[in-house]
């Protein structure tokens, strides 16, 4: 069955995980026991409406506090496909939980409130999701029923949004505006009868219509290797094969191959998966492939066609965002995790530091701070073969660990 | 002859998930409860390093209070596919006095597996143990990580997880430190049984539609097979047909009344249910938190 992951995006009571409960309600996809354990806990709480963050909040701390802290993953399907939304917190992490959602996403929704309309958080999420490339962005203007449904603040957020995209540097993005009430239903699975001023889909409708395309775009085929299948089995004495997950485009039997980073060449002999042979591969399987050539290969090296190098270097610029609560530092080193290779990678230099209120880059500084999104210039302690992330999302991008918490301290877009 | 290798999402991730496993961790293990999703992680191990076997044992922590269907099917599998199987018993420790077995109405082994977890992390010095938890299962689950940090005691921090953006898996840990690692994370209880359908993967028998001798409490109905169910003597024992949704302790895992008596009749059946699959495990409804402090303890 087809898979589309949904990232969201919202300020602090924004209404994101109403919203999503919204979703799960209208769409039935609340099972009985948990409706009622929501409608029991409603009432205690003395509400005269359905709490539907409670369906999303998972943690005993966000309930008591009544937000969202970490990342949840809701699941839902209808008759057309599954869907898996990423409910990312709204208040301090947000830029290091919205990048751990929209990663993986191929839509996100930033939801703007109707009454607030475009600030520096709506900012930032919209640059964020302009960073990761999210081929679709759903602008949902809630809380209409607070100001009336009333079409001008939806045209005026509407308008603010088209001026932020129009400085964008990812051109082929879609955005789709859609005024909802999360809490009354309006526009959300069932067209509102209160907002007759508005013509397009509903937001449910549009999550239909949305072309199921891999996060990983179309482009040069990158097979990082995973493992070396060597079977201990006697039957298997002399077999010896590649495993790994194919980014990018296919690959077939009798391509011409190259290894990275040895630069070796040979074909692909054969394709292979749990006992079957295939001519062709889709990209984004998992398989297994053998080569014509008795060729040195082993795991963190990648295997692309011969027509189509990436870019090699010892060093990198990358934008970056910070995740961690120790800085980085001019002049640390951490580890880069690029695919399944890991090298060792020294912060030469940090050029700019991104002002999201007024979407410009400040001047050179020291370090980047937890949820900073940067501008770096690294040294290499080996050559990495890498593409830029504009070009290939699966080799443009990579995770800095700091080696002394073991912690996932940065992720990187490779310029 | 199969010519084009589709993309299957869902399938392609695990397998990346469990190649990546192997690869970053010195000594990981399957945990392995005879249940479907335990059986569908098996599978796709399998899958993942083909022709070769899977280079991990399994692991099954044995509360003693299984279905006896459940045992025999554990030892067919791991004989047929070659595997190596670790048992380690709750009974033990219960035994040796390190834990103690709770009493009355209610009273389950559940909890007391992750006691012996934990000692058996320690004794093999596992240092990523796989385990087949979805996020929609349980509303703290759908906070977990697919590599999810526990510390020496086995606890789960979970307002301090490490990110993790696209599919990159950081297995970079401290010595004493383990992963818990959740291949399936993404999976619905739909998306597994209609692939144990797809790929027609045997399953044990309590899956399915059968005759059972049960008493009905709290509206759940429960096995009355044997004496491993705390039973008071007005609660009638009768027969009906029933199957199980999830395979857990006995003690905390009721039965459904169910006419599925093929893969195909579970498939609808989930399909069209309204009954989320936990809402016959009794341990979850101790309290609305309940997985979340069991996680904190270092339960998988």
């Amino acid at each position: 069955m087809e898979v589309l992951k949904i990232a969201t995006a919202g300020s602090v009571d924004d209404g994101k995980s109403t919203l999503i409960g919204r979703i799960l309600y209208d769409t039935k996809s609340l099972t009985d026991d948990k409706l009622e354990a929501i409608e029991k806990k409603s009432q205690s709480r003395g509400y005269d409406y359905l709490d539907f963050s409670l369906a999303t909040d998972g943690l005993v701390a966000e309930r008591e506090q009544g937000i969202t802290i970490d990342v949840a993953h809701i699941y839902f399907s209808t008759d057309n496909r599954s869907y898996i939304i990423a409910d990312t917190p709204g208040h301090v992490e947000y830029t290091r939980n919205m990048v751990t959602g929209a990663s993986t996403s191929q839509a996100s929704v930033i939801l703007v409130d109707a009454r607030n309309g475009v600030i520096e958080q709506t900012k930032r999420h919209f640059f964020i999701n302009n960073l990761l490339r999210v081929k679709d962005i759903i602008v949902a203007v809630n809380k209409m029923d607070l100001v009336d449904f009333d079409e001008s603040k939806f045209d005026r957020i509407r308008s603010d949004v088209e001026k932020l995209a129009a400085q964008a540097n990812y051109k082929n993005q879609s955005i789709t505006f859609i005024p909802v009430s999360a809490l009354k239903g309006d526009n959300v699975v069932y067209r509102s009868e209160n907002t007759p001023w508005y013509r397009g889909k509903t937001l449910m409708e549009h999550f239909e219509s949305i072309e199921n395309q891999d996060v990983y775009e179309t482009a040069d085929a990158r097979f990082p290797v995973q493992a070396v299948i060597r079977p201990k089995q006697a039957d298997y004495h002399d077999y010896r094969a590649y495993a790994g997950k194919l980014y990018g485009n296919d690959l077939s039997v009798g391509d011409e191959v190259t290894i990275l980073p040895s630069m070796t060449s040979t074909k692909i002999k054969e394709i292979q998966f749990f006992g079957s042979t295939y001519e062709t591969a889709k990209r984004g399987s998992s398989l297994t492939l053998s080569l014509e050539d008795d060729v040195n290969v082993s795991r963190g090296d990648t295997i692309v066609r011969s027509e189509s190098i990436p870019r090699s270097g010892k060093e990198l610029n990358a934008t970056i965002c910070w995740m961690d609560r120790n800085p980085m530092r001019l002049a640390s080193r951490y580890e880069l995790q690029h695919g399944t290779n890991k090298i060792m990678a020294k912060i030469k230099d940090i050029k700019s530091v991104l002002e999201v209120q007024s979407n410009q880059q400040s001047h050179s500084v020291d370090n980047l701070v937890l949820n900073d999104i940067g501008t770096v210039s690294m040294q290499l302690n080996k050559t990495l073969f890498f593409d830029s992330y504009a070009k290939n999302k699966s080799t443009g991008c990579f995770i800095l660990i700091d080696k002394q918490t073991n912690t996932t301290a940065g992720v990187g877009f490779i310029e | 002859m199969k010519r084009i290798l589709e993309n299957n999402p869902l399938e392609n991730e695990a397998i990346h998930i469990i190649r990546e496993t192997v690869a970053q961790f010195e000594k990981p293990v399957l945990l392995f409860s005879g249940g479907k999703d335990s059986i569908t992680l098996v599978r796709l191990a399998q899958k993942a390093f083909y022709p070769a076997t899977i280079p991990f044992p399994l692991m099954h922590i044995d509360t003693g209070h299984n279905f006896p269907e459940t045992i025999e099917f554990r030892d067919r599998l791991v004989q047929e596919l070659g595997l190596e199987l670790i048992v380690r018993n709750v009974q033990d420790n219960i035994d040796s006095g390190r834990v103690m077995e709770e009493k009355g109405k209610y009273a389950s082994r559940n909890i007391l597996q992750t006691e012996t977890l934990l000692d058996a992390i320690e004794e093999f010095g596992f240092d990523a143990c796989i385990g087949g938890a979805r996020r929609d299962e349980e509303k703290a689950r759908a906070k977990e990580r697919v590599f999810s940090v526990r510390d020496d005691f086995g606890q789960w921090d979970e307002k301090n997880q490490r990110p993790e953006v696209f599919d990159m898996l950081n297995g970079n840990i401290d010595h004493g430190q383990n992963v818990r690692v959740f291949p399936i994370s993404n999976w619905t209880e739909l998306d597994v049984w209609s692939y144990i359908e797809k790929e027609d993967i045997e399953i044990p028998s309590i899956y399915f539609a059968h005759k059972r001798p049960v008493f009905e409490r709290d509206g759940l109905i429960w096995s009355a097979f044997d004496d491993y169910v705390y039973r008071e003597d007005d609660e009638q024992v009768y027969e009906k047909i029933v199957r199980f949704r999830t395979v857990g302790d006995m003690s905390c895992t009721a039965a459904v009344e169910s006419n599925a008596f093929t893969i195909s009749d579970v498939v609808r059946e989930i399909r069209s249910s309204r009954i989320s699959e936990r809402g016959a495990r009794i341990d979850d409804k101790r309290s609305e938190a309940a997985m979340e402090k069991r996680k904190q303890q270092g339960y998988f």
